[in-house]
């Protein structure tokens, strides 16, 4: 197992690198200047500008800036920002953990949701059951994040009240009352973000399972005498997670993507809104190291599933 | 369900393509004292906060909605099937690179790059192409460069699995080119999986494009798509609800039909189908 991790480890610094690439060439294509801001800037002297292009060598070939920016990059000096005026690691470290927290939670209520659902539906499948939970999933997949969103704020917040639409990280409480409260602002984001996934998610699982649940061995254990729940639980859940764990991970890009929208949405200071706030502002090295970091942590999520692949189907990591 | 979808959105495509014949009010008619009304005879679908009515502003965004679903599909699917084909019909080195391109262009994180594009290339192509329709191009081509893989990654497995059937074998024992082959013979047959996933891009583009406007980074703020719609309505929900509403159901009944539709294709042309 240990190998494998490191196997799939290997893997993943070329994607990551490559993703790099990606993003570096991108930038050196844009036309304009990114220090083109600076200079409507009037805080900014010419001579400054001069030495931050010579600093940051943009006129220097193409591969020696890859090299430069790439450098820079793993060693932790992901430049200054241009309007919020700290050094941008700092910027990043400080909205990472909310945007983990609320990313994290919806995927946790994504599967919570979808995996009984599914395996239910496809325990019975065509039942009026399923059909309803067909029919929800397509509903909720259609719906765009943002339209539930603005559709929970004015049900919830609006009209009833109940819970608060701007997301704040000093919550001024203590204790119990401030999970609490953490709780409540939470609500909402989570379940915007999760019930989406949630959806798509129930109609794989349910894919999944009507594949397994006719094979051999589930008939086997079922004609020794193991209960129904253990039979579905130990036999074929396992083994139709597979897939699941699979689409978990190729999602993981799209999911970020809703984070982006959730948290215009309900101004949660995640690096999603850092994102859409840099780009407003023209700023340039804040964008280019938030979307480092976007394919890092897909990458990351992406190895993650590779290690829960291989700890469902202990055939993979022998491969 | 698919059928019903079908009827709903060609009523939606026919309302929102003639509708500007029947409903002859200019979009952008600004009169402040019908300010964020309800729906009225006057104004169907009521008014936003310039007073400009809101159901000639969703028929003529509603048009700019579909064409770019339908073109960043169109992209995406020419795209995706030339790389497909010459990944599948190709062994080795060849193959190998166009699957590695594919797998990292997977792991992109679709809408970060989609902004970070836009932000480096929409001035210069507003300047080339003026403000709307460089901004189409380019949403549509992003939309598009990000939907072509999983259509590349069907063809290709058609291919590599029609490329040992006899039916090629005979043609090539015929004497036929590998492009004749590829053209008259394998795509024809390896279409049916591309045609569920173009649908599928469809409502993916909507929904992105829509996502675009509404984080008002897509089309000129006076060009009312219904992404548009719904970030200018997001900050009067407590006084004119009727405003995001409106938009917000359009956008979901259009992309809800495409999934039907999609999804009874697949029923359809799937043989492997669940008893």
């Amino acid at each position: 197992m240990g190998k494998y991790i490191l196997r799939r480890l290997i893997i993943a610094l070329p994607s990551l690198l490559g993703i790099s690439l990606v993003l570096f060439v991108l930038l050196a294509l844009a036309p304009g200047d990114p220090f083109g801001e600076l200079a409507t800037n009037s805080n900014i002297p010419p001579e400054v500008r001069e030495a931050l292009r010579v600093k940051f060598g943009i006129d220097d070939p193409i591969f020696v800036r890859y090299l430069h920016w790439l450098v820079a990059m793993l060693h932790g000096d992901w430049g200054f920002s241009f309007s919020s005026r700290i050094d941008v690691d700092k910027l990043i470290l400080q909205r990472v953990p909310t945007t983990l927290f609320v990313v994290g939670s919806s995927q946790l209520l994504a599967l919570a949701v979808a995996l009984p659902v599914g395996v239910y539906a496809a325990m019975r499948p065509y039942s009026i059951f399923d059909q309803i939970a067909n029919t929800f999933a397509f509903v909720g997949f259609s719906l765009p994040t943002f339209f539930t969103g603005l559709l929970l704020i004015l049900i919830f917040s609006v009209n009833l009240g109940w819970l608060p639409f701007v997301y704040r990280v000093d919550i001024p409480a203590t204790g119990w009352h401030w999970y609490w409260e953490y709780f409540k602002q939470g609500i909402m984001p989570v379940a915007v973000l999760g019930l989406f996934q949630a959806a798509s998610y129930t109609r794989y699982v349910r894919s999944a399972v009507l594949d397994v649940i006719r094979l051999d061995y589930v008939t086997t254990a079922r004609s020794k005498g193991i209960g129904e729940g253990k039979v579905v639980i130990k036999h074929v859940v396992r083994n139709a997670l597979i897939p699941v764990v699979t689409l978990v991970a190729l999602q993981m890009p799209a999911v970020f993507g809703g984070a982006i929208v959730t948290e215009q949405i309900f101004r949660i200071p995640g690096i999603g809104s850092l994102l859409i706030t840099a780009i407003l502002a023209n700023d340039t090295p804040v964008i280019m190291a938030v979307t480092f970091v976007f394919a890092c942590l897909v990458v990351v999520f992406n190895l993650l599933a590779d290690i829960i692949y291989g700890w469902l189907d202990p055939r993979i990591s022998y491969r | 369900m698919a059928v019903a979808s079908v009827v709903i959105l060609a009523m939606l495509a026919s309302a929102v393509l003639l509708g500007s014949l029947a409903w002859r009010v200019p979009i952008n008619e600004i009169d402040f004292t019908a300010r964020l009304s309800s729906p009225s005879w006057q104004h169907p679908f009521g008014t936003d906060d310039l007073g400009q009515d809101l159901l000639a502003r969703m028929l003529y965004g509603g048009r700019i909605s579909l064409a770019v679903g339908f073109a960043a599909m169109i992209v995406a699917i020419i795209a995706g099937t030339l790389i497909g084909a010459i990944s599948g019909i190709s062994r080795g080195s060849v193959d190998a690179v166009l699957m590695w391109i594919t797998d990292l262009f997977l792991a992109l994180p679709q809408l970060p790059l989609l902004l970070l594009v836009i932000y480096l290339f929409r001035d210069f192509l507003k300047a080339w192409l003026g403000p709307e329709g460089g901004v189409f191009i380019l949403i549509v081509l992003v939309i598009g460069a990000f939907r072509w893989m999983p259509v590349a990654r069907l063809v290709r497995a058609q291919f590599l699995s029609l490329r040992e059937k006899e039916f090629v074998e005979a043609a090539r024992a015929l004497g036929a080119t590998t492009p004749r082959l590829v053209l008259r013979h394998i795509l024809p047959n390896s279409l049916g999986p591309v045609i569920v996933a173009g649908t599928i891009d469809v409502a993916a583009a909507i929904i992105a494009e829509s996502t675009l406007s509404f984080l008002g980074l897509g089309f000129p703020p006076d060009i009312p798509t219904w992404g548009r719609l719904l970030f200018d309505a997001k900050d009067y929900l407590d006084i004119a609800p009727h405003w995001a509403l409106f938009a917000g159901a359009a956008i979901f009944l259009t992309v809800l039909a495409i999934n039907f539709i999609g999804d009874g294709l697949r029923d359809a042309l799937d043989p492997r189908k669940v008893m």
